[in-house]
């Protein structure tokens, strides 16, 4: 039953990303696929953080910083081909995240929010001010991964907004199926009952410290990995990507459509993503809009999006 | 030395910027447990609204009067319309809620007002007053005193009057409140109309050293959410004490270390401060109820 | 005759390509993303509102040959990663035939990989020299770029015989990129940086910063590369502290709104290389850009009770150098490219524009005027 559960969440996912191009007029709707994609893979990772281990971080772009620039340097710096760098970006941001997530996951509440928040302002701050080293606030090149030519070689020719609409798919699916099955193992058991009382966890013998630096290590590891999709398929990056801003711009994602849920948390990213494209026609009211859908959505369907209208449904099923 | 002297001036007049911002932090986050996200944007408020009062033909105390007025009902619509339809919701829920309140009233500000920089006269001209060598504007006297007043403003307040402690029992048990006999919806109303207000009278006393725009607030937000951790959240001493350590780290690294890492400076020594006392230098002590 | 003939009008009718007979029927389809809001609204809100205007003019005066602007514009809000995303969306989507914008270079290289790909010509309205160094087919700009900046200040500065300099310069893209131009270029005009600051963009006070600088052994001048209310900040502060050395500010505050900001006793003698633009009332009757710059600052005064600044010179020049290549080209993208790469002698408010195959920004420093702030306004300093 788990389980079928499970595999319904990947296949809706799965058969979305397949079936939308369908509908698609133009080119420029691969582009927005494909940042729905990445954006959804940085949330799915904050789903395990706060969803199921109930911690809060307002600075994970730090981590999508890392791993994008990871992309732009290791090419120039380490000769490593863009595709390995992803892999570097990862081991970066997962052992930056263990090194700073012992002392400051012990801190609760408003206190860790501003504790990941520093974090992620410390790295924003060193990539705009290492000029010689990442090119500044005015952002730096990123090499190109060479598999759409490659491709073409092998006489499959993509455009790169499909190209990197299926591989960001591809990735997004990958990660939603780690996440789902990290949900029903022992570990994710462990992080939902220290979400539940973290007393109560450890006096069933749940190592508490560990458990949450697991959760902390792994949502790194995923804003990482979007940073880096983000920094191959725009070949440009600046440090906007590591700012404040696009911390909260993923955690609002991530509440506004459900932070318990793996598919709700897709639904917010696509959301947020989508809302500002669709309000370019009434550019001047966007940021009024902007907020107002925060509000009224935390007010009146405070589980998010996803899981309120499964609960009225299921309500009013029985 | 009077290098020092010009070093702890400018560290004086900034931290007292993010003392300011932080004491506004405290009355709401005291009677509700809620950081509000959007105090920035009162300050703005304060400043943009006397800004066009002001350009409007007012006197500049009048604008400021009716600036702070204002912005004071904005924190009672928050309030009304925004936090209590809430209530219950978890802490990530309520910072979006204010983070998306502080957008909304950016957004709105930029309609209303316009993006454009601006800034009105300093209250007592702008002859620098030279101290041991170093120089110090009257408007940064006045900010000083400005966060100082409402430092003691606040403790007297929570510590002396009924209404004051009435707040503080509100934060500390709702339903025990009410059943003594205090109407917890008129305290929160009360909270939220001060904390506005006291983020306008930033607004009002820092934009002719700081300058004002429609989006000046996020950035306030940050430092003075920062200073007031520092000091430990809710109490009016740590908000004023971490707001103007951060001021004088900044300005102390500018001048000895590096201008291009004061503000890295900072949260090093804010992450350094949790880690040894997770709750801040003056928060207390909670512990989790089973 | 109403002096508000818009700069479009007058250049076109002196190109004799404006033909009001044509029937308006086709449309030519133009895009636009700037930063209308966020960090660098103060350069992309005046941008927007050029373009709109200047949108407005031609298709009121009966359009380009006939074919009446369909403008689509976008607020990118500074971010890169929109801004990609609006100008794919300006390529595939809204199926323009060329676009302008990029307030920043940050926004305008996101942009330039879409334009270069897809091969549509785009007039960048950002600062920086990697832009159009190396020269790109399809990639123009129409600021100065802040190395031209440098070397007009070094120039000026080694006139009046100040060779050690400090600088105090803004860590956002535009004053670091100007930092490290002018770092670079310092040696040449035989100027030596002694003393190098920096702020961040939402600072208060620079008064240490300064009182590092001023305390210095020999510095003679300060330059201030930033832009926002960090110079007018800047600048307060050195009053403050009775700092006695000669202030430069960059192109970055050229706007009548920095003396307003800094105030008039403080910004009294501060030197900066600004465009023809900020002095259009005293420009002499004789001069070439004088029609260009009045037109343009009385139609966008009158419209928006906003005062002109340089940035919304640079969109007004680069809508000038795009509606002049589409009056010769037509609305076939290759075609507009190549007649943008044949400009020649095109007066703007930055200066007059020559393109050719292995130079797209076709300015040289004659264009910069070296102006001074005196009695709360802007005077020749030459």
């Amino acid at each position: 039953m788990k389980s079928n559960l499970k595999w319904i969440q990947l296949a809706i996912v799965f058969v979305l990303i397949i079936a939308l191009p369908a509908f698609f007029p133009s080119g420029y709707y691969y582009r927005v696929g494909a940042l729905i994609f990445v954006n959804a893979l940085s949330v799915v990772g904050l789903v395990i953080l706060i969803g199921y281990a109930g911690q809060i971080s307002l600075g994970h772009a730090g981590f999508a910083g890392i791993g994008a620039y990871a992309c732009a340097l290791g090419p120039d710096y380490v000769g490593l081909h863009p595709a390995f760098s992803v892999i570097l970006g990862a081991v970066v941001s997962a052992g930056m995240a263990a090194l700073i997530g012992k002392p400051i996951l012990r801190l609760k509440g408003y206190y860790l929010a501003v504790a990941t928040l520093g974090f992620g302002i410390l790295v924003s701050m060193v990539l705009t001010n290492e000029r010689a080293l990442t090119g500044g606030p005015d952002g730096t090149a990123v090499a190109k991964l060479g598999l759409r030519s490659w491709l073409k070689d092998a006489g499959i020719k993509l455009s790169s907004g499909e190209f990197w609409y299926l591989v960001c798919g591809a990735v997004l699916l990958i990660g939603v199926w780690i996440a789902l099955n990290l949900f029903h193992s022992a570990t994710g058991r462990a992080m939902r009952a220290l979400h539940g009382s973290e007393v109560a966890a450890r006096t069933v013998g749940i190592d508490v410290a560990q458990v949450k630096l697991q959760a902390f290590v792994i949502s790194a590891v995923y804003a990482s990995v979007a940073g880096s999709l983000l920094a191959l398929q725009n070949k440009f990056i600046t440090p906007d990507v590591a700012g404040f801003m696009h911390s909260i711009e993923m955690v609002t994602m991530a509440v506004l459509g459900g932070v318990n849920s793996v598919l709700g948390a897709t639904l917010g990213a696509a959301i947020l993503t989508l809302l500002p494209q669709v309000l370019t026609i009434f550019a001047e009211y966007e940021q009024l809009v902007m907020g107002l859908v925060m509000i009224l959505v935390m007010i009146f369907l405070p589980k998010g999006l996803l899981p309120s209208i499964a609960a009225r449904l299921r309500g009013r099923g029985e | 030395m009077d290098a020092l002297m010009q070093f702890l001036l400018s560290g004086m007049t900034v931290g007292a910027v993010y003392a300011l911002v932080a004491l506004g932090f405290t009355i709401i986050y005291n009677a509700s447990d809620v950081v509000n996200f959007a105090q920035g944007e009162f300050v703005m408020l304060g400043g943009m609204t006397t800004v066009f009062a002001h350009a409007a033909g007012l006197p500049l105390p009048l604008a400021a009067v009716i600036a702070i007025a204002l912005t004071a009902l904005v924190g009672v619509a928050l309030n009304k319309l925004a936090i209590e339809p809430a209530r219950g919701a978890p802490v990530v829920s309520l910072i979006i809620i204010t983070i998306g309140a502080s957008i909304f009233i950016r957004g709105a500000a930029q309609l209303v007002f316009d993006k454009q920089l601006h800034r009105f006269p300093s209250f007592s001209g702008d002859e620098p007053i030279r101290l041991l060598g170093a120089a110090i504007l009257p408007q940064s006297l006045w900010v000083v005193g400005g966060a100082f007043a409402v430092f003691f403003g606040l403790w007297a307040f929570f510590t002396k009057t009924l209404t004051g402690k009435a707040v503080l029992a509100t934060a500390n048990n709702r339903l025990a409140a009410q059943l003594v006999g205090i109407n917890t919806g008129w305290v929160m109303t009360l909270s939220f109309s001060l904390s506005a207000a006291i983020g306008a009278l930033a607004g009002v006393l820092v934009t002719p050293i700081t300058l004002v725009a429609y989006d000046v607030g996020v950035g306030l937000a940050l430092k003075g959410f920062a200073a007031a951790m520092l000091g430990g959240m809710g109490n009016p001493k740590g908000a004023l004490v971490g707001g103007i350590l951060l001021g004088l780290l900044e300005a102390m690294t500018a001048g000895y270390l590096s201008s291009q890492y004061k503000d890295a400076v900072a949260f090093i020594v804010i992450l350094a401060v949790l880690f040894a006392m997770p709750q801040g230098l003056f928060g207390a002590k909670h512990t989790e109820r089973v | 005759m109403k002096p508000v003939i818009t700069t479009a009008m007058t250049t076109l009718v002196a190109l004799g390509v404006i033909s009001l007979a044509a029937p308006a029927s086709a449309e030519i389809r133009l895009g636009a993303s700037v930063s209308a809001t966020g960090p660098a609204a103060f350069l992309g809100d005046p941008e927007a509102k050029t373009i709109e205007m200047l949108v407005e003019q031609v298709n009121e005066a009966g359009g380009i040959n006939g074919e009446k602007i369909e403008l689509f514009l976008y607020d990118d809000g500074g971010d890169p990663n929109k801004a990609r995303t609006f100008a794919t969306r300006l390529v595939e989507d809204d199926e323009v035939v060329a676009i302008i914008g990029g307030s920043t270079t940050g926004t305008t290289m996101s942009i330039i990989s879409v334009a270069e790909d897809e091969e549509i010509p785009f007039i960048s309205l950002a600062g920086a020299i990697q832009i159009i160094d190396p020269v790109r087919d399809y990639v123009f700009k129409t600021p100065h770029t802040d190395r031209m900046a440098c070397a007009k200040i070094f120039t000026d500065m080694a006139a009046r015989e100040l060779t050690k300099i400090g600088m105090i310069s803004g860590t956002d893209g535009f004053g670091a990129s100007m930092q490290a131009q002018c770092h670079d270029i310092a040696a040449e005009h035989g100027i030596e940086v002694i003393a190098d600051e920096t702020y961040g963009p939402q600072d208060a006070d620079m008064t240490p910063q300064l009182t590092k600088i001023s305390k210095t052994e020999g510095v003679q001048a300060i330059l201030n590369p930033g832009f926002g209310q960090g110079p007018a900040i800047v600048t307060r502060n050195k009053a403050q502290l009775g700092i006695n050395l000669p202030l430069y500010q960059s192109h970055g505050v050229a706007s009548d709104g920095f003396i307003k900001l800094a105030g008039a006793e403080a910004s009294e003698g501060v030197r900066l290389p600004g465009t023809a633009l900020l002095i259009a009332d005293i420009l002499p009757d004789g001069d070439p850009q004088k029609d260009v710059v009045t037109s343009y600052k009385s139609a966008f005064e009158g419209k928006y009770e906003q005062k002109v600044s340089t940035f919304g010179g640079y969109a007004n020049d680069a809508f000038l150098l795009m509606t002049s290549a589409m009056a010769k080209a037509g609305s076939d993208a290759e075609a507009i490219r190549n007649a943008l790469e044949d400009t020649s002698g095109l007066v703007g408010t930055t200066g007059t524009y020559s393109f050719s195959a292995n130079d797209h920004l076709g300015l040289d420093l004659s264009a910069f005027r070296m102006l001074e702030i005196r009695d709360g306004g802007w005077a020749l300093a030459e």
